[in-house]
């Protein structure tokens, strides 16, 4: 046991910092939230650079042109990126750690070759159809409908949540082709263009203001047969595929994101005199060593991971732990705020003046009060995107400590 | 970076688990409850030869030479089967006291508490050396030149407790301050294992628990209510548990991370998932929860008992923000 990184590891972190210092400073400035066409061309420009530098795809295979590194190089190039305040993966999302290494896993050679390289180039952007309105927690109820027609299937149905679904090229839509009562068994797994006619984009409008997602409306909508990831009727087993790409290291970044904030919370509060308050440093240094312990979780599940114990085990629980933990991040920056966090305006006070925490880190920005009231809100949806808490614990309750499963279909 | 437990380490944790359950099986250490010595001298000696008090100890002082690591891997273990006695104060002894390390003297120990407060002292009757910590250091006292009375109930019916009458002596002085610090974060490390073990087998004995327990004709645990109190309390174990594991790594390799931090994070969270999680156990056991047969309650008593080792003076949040 221990934490010490190999000869091998500190020369990959060495090369990527050497690479991000020079990369991150010439980017543009940040589109606004909201402006999802300057997102795409933002996000998917970073995305050409990391490809061109040899990062893209970092956890892909080598063989479907991904770098393939080991657990603990993923690791690092996640830390690495963060301290850097490189971007996000954004839109990328969804191909990179949702289609791609599920068509890399269950998708057909012309398949591969087709969607995979566009991805890895950030060519082309994806994004999710599988949630519908009244198939939430329960994915598996979904009810959009594919009939077989020659060569293709007609879909009709509603999808939502679909971000960034109106600068999508391609969207990875779960539908039903078995019978309606057939619950995980007749579902299939579609690769659909999203410039195909009948589908209809509506924004959804979120709790921050700004439109993060979308309702699809599909109307005899026509997709290639060809266009299917692995058997008719077998698409819930590559979902469950698909979910575990997702809860393996894409919410690391958060945890990085949580600590320093965490950090510039902690200095603000120097700043402001809540400082004074033993309960105030007490919320924070609590917060802190959950961050910390969350940190040890992340290492130790990779390291399994590097040892080929299978993960999805530890993931459940780190993902529990951080997005409930980063609600509490997200009041306490609002307490520390006081008034002032009942306007999104930024406005300037303790929280924003004063040197940057992390002088190791270039360019760590002060603290934004819209920011912290974005961040505040934004935490709700933590606890309920890619599996709400309470799901969860259903899954850490029943697959891990195997307690009896609840009566369901 | 290989942050889980090597096959070496995984055999000593065997091999504590085997003596313990062996030995210092429940049913046996439970015969002893309420009494004044709840270990013999022979169960002592027993321990030491298991290696239990030299873990940190150089072989040719007839120690195992190994580290933190190894120790927080054996302590969980100790935790686990709620192996009484001053276990701690004497692995910290190895090497201060003679007779500590092989298990023939019995090392207790206690914080000077603030003047005019009265003392609590654990296991008296069983000590051959008593360590006083203090801010000025360690300091040796005679534990039957105390003026002690034996508490009539303890919390803990496996922790026998003495009311210490009047000031501790002086004792003698081993070292200045800076034994005090090491003397501190050691007990910190391991009390912290020993609140996982507590914390774990919590949660094994309410999951066990619900899945044989029906009412409404259905197990128990098959209820979202409970199911969600498990897996807080699984949460729980495992955040702790990284979190001194990491903390001794760090404690035997300094330059990966900040010892003082990583032991007051992971002491926070170790002693809170031992608290917290023997309520949930006792609480999904329902009515049998509240009885004596069951033994959820000597966990989560333990738990206080361990508490009140390894917290003293500023709150270990507040000594995690200040390292931040």
């Amino acid at each position: 046991m221990n934490l010490r990184y190999s000869q091998a590891e500190d020369e990959f972190r060495a090369g990527l910092r050497a690479w991000l210092a020079e990369a991150v400073p010439s980017l543009p400035p940040k589109p606004p939230l909201g402006d999802w066409p300057a997102r795409r061309i933002y996000d998917t420009g970073w995305q050409h650079k990391l490809h061109e530098a040899g990062y893209a795809g970092i956890d892909w295979a080598t063989s479907v042109g991904g770098r393939g590194a080991t657990p603990v190089e993923q690791l690092i190039y996640l830390e690495e990126l963060e301290r850097s305040h490189a971007p996000y993966v954004g839109v990328n999302f969804v191909g990179l750690l949702h289609a791609g290494p599920t068509i890399s896993v269950e998708g057909t050679p012309e398949q591969q070759e087709r969607f995979l390289p566009p991805i890895l180039r950030g060519d082309e952007v994806w994004c999710q159809g599988f949630s519908e309105p009244n198939a939430g927690s329960d994915l598996a109820s979904l009810r959009t409908r594919a009939v077989r027609d020659g060569d293709e299937y007609v879909v009709n149905g509603q999808k939502i949540w679909t971000s960034h679904a109106e600068v999508a090229d391609f969207c990875e839509l779960l539908v039903r082709t078995g019978p309606e009562d057939s619950g995980h068994r007749g579902i299939t797994w579609l690769i659909l263009p999203m410039d195909t006619p009948g589908i209809e984009i509506r924004p959804l409008r979120t709790i921050s203001g700004t439109t993060e997602f979308a309702e699809l409306f599909l109307d005899d909508v026509r997709v290639p047969v060809a266009n299917r990831v692995g058997d008719q009727d077998d698409g819930w087993r590559v979902t469950m595929v698909t979910l575990s790409f997702e809860r393996g290291t894409a919410f690391v970044s958060e945890l990085f994101q949580s600590m320093e904030l965490l950090h510039d919370l902690r200095d603000a509060s120097e700043r402001s005199g809540h400082w004074a308050d033993p309960q105030i440093r007490r919320r924070i240094g609590h917060l802190g060593a959950e961050l910390d312990a969350l940190w040890a979780l992340v290492r130790r599940n990779v390291s399994e991971a590097g040892q080929g114990t299978v993960p999805g085990v530890g993931a459940s629980i780190f993902k529990l732990g951080l997005s409930e933990l980063r609600q509490r991040i997200g009041e306490l920056g609002m307490d520390l705020l006081g008034p002032y966090g009942l306007v999104w305006d930024d406005i300037d006070g303790p929280w924003s003046s004063g040197s940057p925490s992390s002088p190791d880190s270039p360019g760590s920005p002060v603290l934004r009060s819209g920011e912290l009231v974005s961040t505040w809100v934004h935490g709700f949806s933590r606890t309920i995107a890619a599996g709400t808490s309470q799901i969860q614990r259903n899954i850490i309750a029943e697959r891990i400590l195997g307690m009896p499963k609840e009566p369901r279909r | 970076m290989n942050f889980v437990l090597s096959d070496d380490q995984l055999a000593l944790a065997g091999g504590i688990r085997a003596l313990c359950s062996g030995r210092f099986a429940l049913e046996r250490l439970r015969s002893r409850e309420g009494a004044s010595r709840v270990v013999d001298a022979a169960d002592w000696e027993e321990l030491g030869r298991a290696g239990v008090f030299g873990i940190r100890a150089s072989e040719e002082h007839g120690g195992l030479g190994l580290g933190m690591a190894e120790s927080v891997v054996v302590f969980e273990e100790l935790g686990r089967s709620l192996i009484p006695g001053p276990l701690v104060a004497s692995a910290l002894a190895a090497g201060l006291v003679d007779g500590a390390l092989d298990g023939t003297v019995m090392v207790g120990s206690v914080t000077r508490p603030e003047s005019g407060m009265p003392t609590l002292v654990a296991n008296l009757d069983s000590l051959g050396i008593l360590v006083v910590v203090d801010d000025e250091g360690l300091a040796l006292v005679d534990p039957s030149s105390l003026n002690a009375k034996p508490a009539e109930r303890s919390l803990d019916p496996l922790t026998p407790m003495w009311v210490v009458n009047g000031d501790l002596p002086a004792g003698k002085r081993i070292g200045g301050p800076e034994g005090a610090v090491g003397w501190r974060y050691g007990e910190a490390l391991l009390t912290s294992a020993q609140c996982v073990g507590l914390a774990a087998v919590s949660l094994e004995m309410a999951v066990e628990y619900s899945r044989s327990r029906e009412q409404f004709g259905r197990p128990v645990g098959s209820f979202q209510a409970i199911k969600h109190m498990c897996a807080d309390m699984l949460l729980r174990v495992e955040l702790a548990r990284v979190a001194v594991h990491a903390a001794a790594v760090i404690a035997d390799d300094p330059e990966v991370g900040d010892p003082i931090r990583a032991m007051a994070g992971a002491t926070l969270l170790a002693v809170e998932a031992a608290l917290e999680n023997g309520r949930k156990n006792i609480q999904v056991h329902g009515g049998m929860g509240f009885t004596w047969d069951v033994p959820a309650h000597l966990y989560l008593m333990r738990a206080r008992v361990l508490e009140h080792a390894c917290v003293s003076g500023e709150s270990l949040a507040e000594t995690v923000a200040k390292n931040l």
